[in-house]
């Protein structure tokens, strides 16, 4: 077997495939649990979605590493205790460097626990895989998460509350003048599934190989 | 007993867990294709929430919470363990689940062949972790108000995926976009769901 490349071809679809076609929450219905509520502005949602991407490739690591002692009965208390470890370390951080955002994201940085996406890629790809593309893969896939939830809370921010990180953004550009008002509906949690079913849907009719057979 | 019934409804409707704070999405979406399959789920739910959550609710405030450990000895009055309530929750939450498993596989393999791999799921379902994480942030003050909290959560979880596996079975035949197709138009059906849930905002006992 010739020795591969750090950034092989294969290497680099492992990063580039959870981008669009393999995206672990508009295909493979991932993670969507904490994703959604903390996209009502665009904070909170970088920094979910940079702890996410700390977590998922740490564990990925940590898990590749310890795959041949890792009995198969036990396997998911184990890779619960390394995630859990690793969120507590999150959130220690965050306690202490961002305390308001902390605030904020209130039970959902613990959620990341049982987010699916970590314990999915655990599953399916760390445990069957090397720690270099075990490290790539989360990488991958967290950048994937990311982008939907940044891109959620965008719409979200701009249409809710007219703001983008905080700064008026409409209000600069003088749309409120014209007789423009927030839509107060987007700030809402029902809006935000919306949001990401118009985003699948956006995705599907540019990736025609993804639409479901019904 | 208002109380009580105030908490009940309020987890239910107003705090509805998928449309609220959207947890358990996962295996909402991925189990809800058929009415059958969900209400097992539901029910698997509803159980293992209503059991995690006092007993959370015993560890949160006997051992993890500051000057919980007094009742062990008076110099434990400034130990404050609760940085471990994370690792301590899901560890009761593994574990409740793989008795849950055991008992399911025992008295009905037919349910227990149509869950399949979802069952180990429910350890990573977020609404039971969040039932529990909700019970400490909230800070029940009895664990019979934490039961009813955790019970109420349970069945509004039930209803949720019981009513969408109910829309899904008859939107197959429905003309949908295909773009739109499967998840697509399940998460705007949910949405709707929750516009309709917010109606209950708002509601005292």
């Amino acid at each position: 077997m010739s020795k591969e490349t750090l950034f092989s071809k294969k290497n680099r679809l492992l990063l580039t495939d959870p981008l669009d076609d393999n995206n672990p929450v508009t295909v493979q219905v991932l993670g969507i649990c904490s994703a959604l509520a903390i996209t009502v502005q665009l904070k909170p949602a970088v920094v979910m979605a940079l702890s996410v991407l700390f977590v998922l490739s740490v564990a990925n690591v940590l898990v590749s590493l310890l795959r041949s002692f890792i009995p198969s009965r036990i396997r998911i208390i184990v890779q619960l205790v390394v995630i859990a470890t690793l969120v507590i370390l999150v959130d220690e951080v965050l306690k202490a460097f961002v305390y308001d955002v902390s605030k904020e994201l209130s039970v959902f940085v613990g959620l990341i626990i049982t987010n699916c996406i970590i314990m999915g890629r655990l599953e399916a790809f760390a445990l069957a895989n090397t720690p270099w593309k075990s490290f790539l893969d989360g990488l991958g896939n967290a950048f994937g998460y990311g982008w939907i939830l940044i891109a959620v809370a965008f719409f979200r921010e701009l249409l809710g509350s007219g703001t983008l990180f905080g700064y008026p953004v409409l209000e600069k550009i003088g749309l409120y003048e014209l007789g423009y008002e927030n839509n107060g509906m987007m700030i809402l949690p029902p809006m935000a599934l919306v949001t990401v079913g118009v985003i699948i849907w956006i995705q599907r009719m540019r990736n025609e190989k993804l639409i479901e057979s019904n | 007993m208002q109380d009580l019934a105030n908490i009940f409804i309020k987890s239910i409707f107003i705090d509805n867990m998928v449309f609220a704070y959207f947890l358990g999405m996962c295996s909402y979406l991925a189990i809800s294709k058929t009415v059958k399959t969900s209400v097992g789920m539901g029910f698997a739910v509803i159980f293992v929430v209503s059991l995690t959550v006092p007993l959370n609710y015993i560890i949160v405030n006997f051992v993890l919470n500051e000057g919980a450990l007094v009742w062990l000895h008076p110099d434990f009055h400034d130990v404050d363990l609760s940085f471990l309530s994370f690792i301590m929750f899901i560890a009761v939450i593994a574990s409740m689940v793989q008795l849950v498993e055991m008992i399911i596989e025992k008295f009905s393999p037919s349910l227990y062949s149509s869950l399949g791999i979802f069952l180990p799921l429910i350890a990573v379902n977020c609404a039971i972790l969040g039932a529990s994480l909700f019970m400490k942030e909230r800070a029940y003050n009895s664990i019979v108000e934490a039961t009813v909290f955790g019970f109420g959560s349970g069945v509004g979880w039930f209803l949720a995926i019981v009513g969408i596996a109910a829309i899904r079975e008859k939107i197959r035949y429905s003309h949908v976009p295909p773009a739109l197709r499967g998840l697509g138009i399940t998460f705007i059906i949910t949405g709707l769901m929750g516009i309709a849930f917010m109606s209950f905002m708002g509601i005292k006992l």
